[in-house]
């Protein structure tokens, strides 16, 4: 274990290292810490300069209901569910498609379509969006929420075809080999014997797609602009505009954006963190 | 043999027919695109209207327009700055690679960050920098500063915006470490203390070689990371003030969208995409290599 234990340290460093981490963690969060604090103040209590103090009044309530009352925040909301969670079925189940054929066949041209999924993943969003945008509209599909469901789902599927293509190629062949002696067609294989084996992959990846697809900005502000299809970052920036001044508010909506990815992610760490750093200790 | 020959070519057939839907999907909207953007670079388009070509008449005015040249230097700005969070995130790994009450608590919290979208951290940021309310003037104001209002600083709001990008980047590198350490060899980290090795000796010597795999993949996503910075611009400043914190992504995405320049647009996103190009280049060919050996 590196660095060494702090068990096997000296009195005066466990004791210094048990008072550095929770204050650590408290200036790592502190710009977190103030919005959250923000959006249960009063504009008077802002405008009083009031930041570190306890609120003068706790606004909790109305400051929230305020934010869904008063602006579109419901419907950003729901845009964006209904967005994320298509794409999320879309591309993990096609991928997973392509990534078993990558893993488990052997023909001409393999390693060229892998890469090809690999590099395009990380193309600048910018060398698509003119002929993106151009088709779009062309199909008659610019401004709804099939815009971003269709694009998103083809641009993750190259890094989901990645990961379940890494995943499946650790599965044993014998596995393959002995069900197709015994008759199985390979779609009965891909059915029966796969989706089972790589469903620890599965939760992974949809944990990381869903964050990906919900705090994607820049898709949202070039394939749709009115309030009925708008997802929720485009949303919190538009609302900006109109707020100016109003921290309290905009600290309450940003916390609203926020929650779904942080409550997936503390429900599911295990998952997400299990996706996000496959590759870090291989390859 | 004639019927193992049909066997076999409809065995052949499987993989493609698996993997036709996804490629089919990813060469529309990605592969192909690619191509048509390099294509319209060379035309003088509006979006609507006729393309008239004009060849490399787009990337020679590019040469002459200083808002070029700044987006670009405010790209290299941002892989040289936003690489701190390789070193700060094993730094934090490091500091957080322990076995007390809590710690996984804490290394969550750290992580979380990353979780939130860039608008978000953008809001957060620009609240935290804000001349006459934010919290950065307030911890400055207690050692006798002025307000210093950072992002309508010509100066100073590139290197604003970085700080608030190095936030959920630093989270990035730093899971990624953790990751790392967690799989170092014991056995060697032993045989080393047996040899005297120990701190800093030890770190450079057996720590930051076997962690090699994690800083591979945490300098290639801060790479990727500072060349795709968009979002962090476009929530703080707008590319200002005076166009003096816009980047390659944001002002290709201006012009295109706010200018109907979109052959002018184009060839700005071809720049970006050959930058980029050289780090996906060394990327496959690292991965590809490791899948042959």
């Amino acid at each position: 274990m590196f660095p060494t234990p702090i068990q096997q340290t000296s009195r005066f460093t466990q004791i210094s290292y048990k008072v550095a981490l929770p204050l650590t963690i408290l200036i790592w969060l502190l710009p977190l810490a103030a919005i959250m604090m923000t959006s249960v103040r009063s504009i008077a209590d802002i405008n009083a300069g009031n930041y570190w103090g306890w609120p003068e009044q706790w606004m909790l309530i109305e400051n929230y209901t305020e934010v869904f009352a008063r602006t579109n925040m419901g419907r950003y909301l729901l845009n964006s569910v209904l967005i994320t969670v298509p794409v999320m079925i879309f591309s993990v189940g096609l991928a997973t498609m392509a990534g078993f054929a990558l893993a488990k066949y052997k023909f001409r041209g393999r390693i060229a379509i892998f890469a090809v999924f690999i590099g395009g993943n990380f193309v600048p969003f910018q060398i698509l969006m003119i002929p993106v945008r151009d088709l779009t509209i062309q199909t008659g599909l610019y401004d709804t929420i099939w815009a971003l469901i269709i694009f998103h789902t083809a641009f993750q599927t190259g890094f989901c075809t990645l990961f379940m293509r890494n995943f499946i190629v650790g599965l044993p062949d014998e596995l393959f080999e002995s069900c197709r002696l015994e008759g199985a067609s390979e779609w009965q294989i891909f059915t029966k014997i796969v989706l089972p084996l790589v469903r620890p992959a599965l939760a992974a990846l949809s944990v990381l797609i869903f964050t990906f697809i919900w705090n994607d900005y820049f898709w949202a502000l070039v394939l749709v602009q009115s309030d009925e299809v708008r997802p929720i970052t485009a949303g919190i920036s538009a609302l900006r505009g109109q707020w100016l001044a109003s921290w309290q508010l905009i600290s309450a909506g940003s916390i609203v954006a926020a929650l779904p990815p942080v409550i997936l992610f503390f429900a599911m760490q295990r998952h997400f963190i299990a996706g996000l750093t496959l590759g870090a200790t291989k390859g | 043999m004639q019927e193992t020959s049909g066997q076999s070519r409809w065995h052949a057939l499987t993989p493609w027919l698996f993997m036709l839907p996804a490629m089919l999907l990813f060469a529309v909207y990605v592969i192909i695109p690619i191509f048509q953007s390099i294509w319209i670079s060379f035309f003088d388009w509006d979006g609507i209207g006729d393309k008239v070509f004009i060849g490399f008449g787009n990337y020679a005015e590019l040469m002459d327009d200083p808002q070029f040249w700044t987006a670009l230097w405010n790209n290299v700005l941002w892989l040289l700055f936003f690489m701190l969070a390789v070193p700060i995130g094993l730094g934090v790994a490091l500091f957080l690679n322990q076995q007390v009450l809590g710690i996984r608590a804490v290394k969550s919290l750290f992580f979380f960050p990353f979780v939130i979208s860039q608008v978000i951290v953008g809001v957060v940021f620009s609240w935290f920098y804000d001349p006459s309310s934010g919290l950065l003037q307030d911890i400055i104001g207690i050692f006798g500063f002025e307000p210093l209002p950072i992002l309508a600083s010509e100066s100073m709001a590139t290197y604003g915006i970085i700080a608030a990008g190095l936030w959920p980047q630093i989270a990035y590198t730093m899971i990624l470490y953790l990751t790392g350490l967690n799989n170092l060899s014991p056995d060697q980290i032993e045989a080393a203390r047996m040899d005297g090795a120990h701190g800093w000796s030890m770190l450079w010597k057996v720590i930051i070689p076997q962690l090699r795999p994690a800083t591979f993949i945490a300098v290639v996503v801060t790479v990727i990371g500072a060349l795709r910075s968009f979002d962090l611009v476009a929530t703080m400043t707008g590319g200002g003030p005076y166009g003096s914190t816009t980047v390659l992504a944001f002002f290709m995405y201006e012009q295109s969208i706010f200018s109907y320049r979109m052959g002018y647009g184009a060839a700005i996103a071809t720049v970006l995409f050959l930058l980029m190009l050289v780090y996906i280049a060394f990327f496959l060919w690292r991965m590809l290599r490791a899948e042959r050996g």
